[in-house]
């Protein structure tokens, strides 16, 4: 992904048009080449190919068969595709369907009618290879997981059905036609095989890097291993350049099998072809001729080759269909990134050459840093698996192999798969560093090693389950605290109507327009905004599940569970597409997303809870998330809750506001009817309360907050006292009593209480406070002069005086419950002293006794 | 020989060894100490008892999630109660395994990234991914949530999280962590109980609104709300000693005389006053610590003259004490500052104001005091500075002179009299000096 976006690619149309519509000025092409600026490599794809397609998921990208290549009046390269889905990408519910283990490898086709099959033709990253499957067979064992895959059902949103025989066959036709000119390639003139012959030098050139670190390495070299070589070489003239291209295009380095049939056509249709290649090939040498120096032998290989191309053509191409790995492009990578590891990896793939069966004991001991010592031991592991398939695929292909030459040369589409596994293996540490700002650069991600336990990476913890079962409720009384309880999600919200249908209308007819918008949603706390809000998104999603609605993909955060504002570009973009990056990279990937068409993509709602503690200085956290729905392709709806109605005035900046727009919504604070109809409805049939006391607590609470939160506590507390009330009554309800003691236990100020129960001394401290403010006109005394105070109303009430210790004590006890407020404790006798409440209140307080 | 018959002598007439005297010294001592320990006994606060644990029975046994302060002044049991509480609840059978516990003290868990950090590891929850790197404090809160979020009313384990010192808490940025505790406690997903100890009565005013409406406004109110009485009852059951008490007859006789001592006067005055001043009983046993370490193998008994002294070295003025202890010009320095004081009304001094006052006195009384070198007098000046007797009322800095820079004394008249009367061998002039207020004339 990161190179994708480092290197710039140009897409340009393979041939000339092969129809044009003059109505709709269109112009249709046979195919597509998409050349890489920084590498200067290209590669072409042509109708009927397989392709990726960048999706939401940098790491996940699309499969799809690309049915149509055109342009469009406003010149925009326009590609028509029918779509393939991963397991992933279908709704977890459904995936039971399939009652059976689905691999990676597996895609469906795509029958969901909701999605966009024009797409822009610059999301196309590479070409694949799909291999249609009967249902019951088994999946063949492949080597190259990332480029090939297999479909053997097809998906319509609802349900899993076979293939039709027409599909299979029409897909099946698309690989074959796909491998046909291979097999076309030994009657290939040999005329033509000249521009071959320059790239063949070119290639070979490029081989001279490892050639020279082999040589320095493993003094005895046999001219078999030499041979192998150049036969290698030979695999690799097919499409230097396009494989070239490929792997700086995008960071799954080998293209699939797409590359030989392309270089056959390019050679099949001479005029077209070549002369891109040539210009390629020429361009090539240029760079490489340094390299020419040092390797001689390079002319007589290519002799060789041409030879053996012939001879191996068939069985070659039949492995570079499903494997095509290319150590070379790959190498060259290293070379540039870091040139000790392109040293080892030679080796490493040369030893490997040699001897299959041994080469792990070989190449162990020639890393020297502990990285590639650990890597290296995982290399030989990998390698001693890989030496099994590499029996089951010798034994799978049918052909016999007549001399020990040609044996050899049988293992040669093997061995350069193994040499990708094992650079592959080189490359994760440094791939896993660069793309992965989380995993720290000492732990490299291993390669999932088959039957190696783990922890998987991104577990999440669990609280340990409660050994015994939980009750249920007993009473009526229980039966209704559960009912009460402020979690306990009711069945429907009363009292909410109108805000819930003005939402729903809102979400739905942009859902429907496949737009986007926000929206703002504001009231005092416990009024309901988040549980309507949540109720809208329950009833949409049961509305998209019953194919009412288009699907969409909700993501929620609240400011509260943010630590930062930026995190909320984190959270956003992991609950949409899984990745962990850190905040910067998240609010680029997010903008890429959101600004950029995407195929396939589901409306997002999104709902920002706590949106005031988004605010930054630069509000660019709240800008971005305002702008992106403004944006033409983001598909993008924002529900923002907060507390205050004005926020967008006081707070944000005119351009956030603006963004904003004005659809909002107030949360009134619930009346007492409603709060009394909140209540009622609760608890339904059970009988716990008395009518009165319902209205009471509703009165209440209407007249303080209205917050719906603190009813439900109330009357869960009413419930309680009553159930510990002394004389118990038999049919247990809840009376006025018990909820105005409850209401009582809530509100009353704790003050008066704690003064009441304070000490004499602090008592009469608070009197001489009282006194002292009184004769200075002043809120506010020093201690010493409360304390002549003290020593005054003491004398008066005949009581023994206290020292000044433990006045001072007196004053900060009373400072410690905030009866007072004092200032800092060093000032001794000369720390000021102020009341916490008012001075009726301390009056009222002493008085009553 | 002599010596050792007269102490065998003494020990019969005692009727106490020094095991036994240890013995009563290391119960009471511990009774004393290990306040907040569930061994001691909870005074007057059987209701608020009830409450807390009915409502984590609740907890544990339902599921159901509740949140809850307990407010009460220093020293009035709030740990003491919580304690109790947590021990009978883990004798109960149905509760053993059912609750995990989270303690934090807003003195320790400065910021809620070290509050999470806390709450991981007494969850235990770090085990869980093993090789997992706690990176940020955002990847921290995400995973506490998520495991939180996990769990529902029936099947999970509930989590009791104690927030000691609760108001240090509200200070923390966002107020994220008592949010999130407080929302979770508000949603269906793990049972939690949220119970926090503090001594501000004003705690409900510094929740943010979001978290104040999120909290159930469940308060225990633990005031002190016995009386004299009681104080009394409270005063012998601690000093009493246990049944189990090995020497059996001693502890008969310790708890005879403690029951006599309750009664008396001299103690119920010692004790009224204390209860006058405050109604915590940390105060109180530490008024019986200072009363119980007069105990010896020769002073077996506890009497009221040991309540006495206790209660005078327990009420003593720290700064008049420090008076005491002054050199006799040091003395007159106070007392030319206590005139000052009196004839600016408290307006603030310099040194050079002092030594003139002193000067002055000198004149007059030339005969009964010796005349110091300025000097001097200024290393007096700056010892008094050190003890805190005087303050500055800025920081010195190198610009002002040490003579000018002004000050404030920090004793009251009464105290700086009380010191007099008290002070050994003060000249009469001196003390003269300082009772007439207008010294000059």
């Amino acid at each position: 992904m990161n190179t994708r976006q480092q290197s710039k690619l140009i897409y340009s149309w393979y041939g000339k048009p092969m129809s044009s519509d003059r109505k709709l000025r269109t112009t249709q092409y046979k195919g597509i080449i998409i050349t890489s600026e920084s590498s200067r490599t290209e590669t072409c794809i042509q109708l009927g190919d397989f392709i990726l397609v960048e999706g939401v998921n940098a790491d996940r990208p699309y499969v799809a068969q690309l049915l149509d290549l055109y342009e469009d009046g406003a010149q925009h390269k326009r590609a028509v595709v029918q779509w393939f889905c991963h397991i992933g990408e279908i709704p977890q519910n459904k995936r039971k369907l399939l009652k059976r283990e689905i691999s990676s490898q597996e895609v469906f086709f795509d029958q969901v009618l909701g999605y966009d099959t024009d797409i822009d033709a610059q999301t196309i990253i590479k070409s694949i290879m799909v291999i249609p499957l009967h249902p019951g067979e088994e999946l063949p064992i492949t080597l190259n997981k990332e480029q090939t895959f297999y479909v053997k059902q097809s998906w319509d949103g609802k349900c899993f059905k076979a293939l039709s025989p027409d599909t299979f066959s029409k897909l099946k036709a698309k690989k074959k036609k796909g491998s046909t000119p291979d097999s076309s390639e030994p009657f290939i003139p040999s005329d033509i095989l000249t521009p071959l012959k320059k790239e063949t030098e070119s290639v070979v050139q490029s081989a001279t890097k490892p050639k020279n670190a082999e040589s320095k390495h493993s003094v005895s070299k046999s001219s078999l291993a030499k041979e192998r070589q150049s036969q290698r070489a030979v695999n690799d003239i097919k499409t230097p350049t396009a494989r070239k291209k490929l792997e700086l295009s995008s960071p799954t380095r080998s293209k699939g099998r797409l590359l030989g049939s392309e270089v056959l056509d390019l050679l099949d249709d001479d005029r077209d072809a070549i002369a891109p290649l040539e210009s390629a090939a020429t361009k090539r040498k240029v760079t490489f001729t340094s390299d020419i120096l040092g390797s001689p032998p390079k002319i007589p290989c290519s002799n060789d080759k041409s030879k053996s191309v012939s001879d191996t053509a068939e069985p070659c191409q039949r492995f570079s269909d499903t494997i095509r790995l290319s150590p070379y492009p790959k190498a060259k990578d290293f070379s540039e990134k870091a040139k000790n590891l392109h040293v080892e990896d030679d080796i490493i793939s040369l030893v490997g050459h040699q001897k299959p069966g041994t080469q792990s004991p070989v190449l162990t001991p020639r890393s020297r840093r502990t990285c590639a010592q650990r890597t290296s031991a995982l290399i030989a592991q990998h390698i001693s698996v890989l030496n099994q398939e590499d029996d089951l695929s010798s034994s799978d292909s049918s052909y016999s192999s007549s001399s020990e030459e040609e044996e050899e040369e049988e293992d040669v589409p093997c061995t350069p798969e193994k040499k990708t596994k094992s650079s592959r293996i080189f490359s994760t540490p440094k791939s896993s560093s660069k793309s992965s700002v989380h995993t720290p650069a000492k732990t490299p991600k291993k390669t999932p090693l088959p039957g190696t336990p783990k922890t998987p990476r991104n577990a999440t913890p669990e609280i340990p389950r409660r050994s015994h079962a939980a009750q249920k409720p007993a009473s009526v009384l229980e039966e209704a605290r559960l009912r009460l309880h402020v979690s306990a999600v009711p069945e429907s919200l009363p009292c909410r109507e109108e805000e819930f249908q003005d939402i729903y209308n809102f979400v739905e007819s942009k859902l429907i327009d496949g737009t986007g918008g926000c929206m703002y949603i504001s009231g005092v706390p416990g009024t309901g905004k988040t549980a309507t809000v949540h109720e809208v998104i329950r009833c949409l999603q049961q509305a998209a599940e019953n194919d009412e609605l288009p699907p969409f993909q909700l993501v929620e955060i609240n400011g509260m569970k943010l630590t930062d504002p930026h995190q909320a570009y984190v959270q956003i973009l992991e609950l949409l597409t899984g990745q962990k990056v850190t905040a910067t990279h998240a609010a680029v990937l997010l903008a890429k997303l959101f600004n950029t068409p995407g195929p396939k993509r589901k409306t997002t709602v999104l709902i920002v809870d706590e949106l005031d503690l988004l605010w930054t200085r630069k509000q660019n956290v709240m800008y971005n998330l305002f702008d992106w729905p403004t944006q033409k392709h983001s598909k993008l709806i924002i529900l923002a809750i907060a507390n205050t109605m004005d926020l967008p005035e006081r707070i944000m900046m005119n351009r956030v506001a603006s963004r904003l727009g004005l659809t909002r919504m107030a949360f009134q604070p619930y009346t007492y009817k409603q709060l009394q109809h909140i209540i009622s409805s609760r608890l339904k049939d059970v009988k716990a309360f008395e009518e009165d006391a319902i209205q009471l607590v509703s009165r209440k609470v209407a007249a303080l907050s209205g917050d719906a939160r603190r009813c439900l506590d109330i009357c869960r507390r009413a419930t309680e006292i009553c159930e510990f009330a002394e004389p118990k009554r038999s049919p247990e309800i809840v009376g006025m009593a018990h909820v105005t003691e409850a209401i009582d236990e809530m509100f009353s100020s704790p003050y008066i209480n704690a003064i009441r129960n304070a000490s004499l001394h602090e008592q009469i401290f608070l009197k001489a406070i009282l006194a002292e403010f009184r004769r200075a006109g002043v809120e506010e005394a020093t201690v010493q002069q409360v304390y002549h105070q003290h020593m005054a109303l003491c004398r008066i009430e005949g009581m023994q005086r206290p020292t000044v210790s433990e006045m001072m004590a007196i004053c900060s006890r009373l400072g410690a419950s905030r009866l007072l407020l004092l200032e800092a404790s060093n000032k001794y006798l000369h720390m000021r002293v102020r009341l916490n409440l008012s001075q009726d209140d301390v009056m009222y307080a002493l008085r009553e006794e | 020989m002599k010596s050792a018959m007269s102490k065998r002598k003494l020990k019969d007439t005692c009727g106490a060894s020094a095991e036994c005297i240890s013995q009563v010294q290391k119960i009471l001592r511990e009774r004393f100490c290990h306040r907040p320990s569930a061994t001691g006994k909870l005074f007057g606060i059987e209701f608020q008892y009830r409450h807390l644990l009915e409502l984590l029975k609740r907890t544990t046994l339902h599921g159901e999630s509740n949140s809850a302060l307990i407010v009460g002044p220093r020293g009035s049991g709030k740990t003491t109660l919580l304690n109790h509480v947590l021990k009978d609840l883990r004798e109960m059978k149905q509760v053993r395994g059912n609750l995990l516990e989270v303690h934090l003290n807003g003195l320790l868990q400065t910021s809620d990234k070290v509050a999470l950090k806390e709450i991981t590891r007494q969850l235990q929850l770090e085990n869980v991914v093993g090789d997992k790197v706690f990176g940020s404090f955002a990847e921290t809160l995400a995973f506490l949530l998520e495991a939180l979020r996990k769990g529902d009313r029936t099947s999970s384990c509930p989590v009791l999280f104690v927030l000691d010192e609760f108001d240090l808490f509200v200070h923390h940025k966002n107020q994220t962590l008592l949010y999130n505790l407080f929302d979770i406690s508000q949603s269906a997903q793990t049972p939690v109980t949220i119970i926090g100890l503090t001594c501000r009565q004003d705690i409900l005013e510094l929740l943010e609104k979001r978290v104040k409406s999120r909290f159930s406004h469940r308060q225990i109110y633990l005031m002190n709300s016995f009386d004299f009485k009681q104080y009394i009852k409270i005063f012998k059951e601690q000093l009493s000693l246990p049944a189990e008490f090995p020497d059996e007859p001693f502890a008969q006789k310790w708890n005879d005389n403690i029951q006599h001592l309750s009664e008396d006067k001299i103690v119920q005055d010692v004790l009224q006053n204390l209860f006058h001043h405050t109604k915590d009983l940390r105060s109180l046993y530490f008024l019986l610590m200072l009363a119980v370490s007069a105990v010896t193998v020769h002073h077996p008994l506890l009497t009221a003259a040991d309540l006495q002294e206790a209660s005078r070295q327990h009420s003593t003025d720290s700064k008049a004490n420090i008076v005491h202890g002054l050199s006799v010009l040091e003395i007159c320095l106070i007392i030319a500052m206590k005139h000052l004081n009196d004839v600016y009304d408290g307006e603030p001094f310099n040194f050079q104001m002092v030594y003139n006052e002193f000067q002055k006195f000198i004149q007059r009384k030339a005969h009964s005091m010796y005349n110091f070198e300025k000097p001097v007098v200024m290393k007096a000046f700056e010892h008094l500075l050190q003890l805190e007797l005087v303050k500055p009322l800025e920081r010195p800095s190198a610009r002002a002179q040490r003579e000018y820079l002004l000050m404030r004394l920090l004793l009251d008249n009464t105290q700086i009299m009380d010191a007099l009367q008290v002070y050994p061998n003060c000249p009469t002039d001196v003390k003269q000096w300082a009772a007439s207020s207008l010294s000059w004339l």
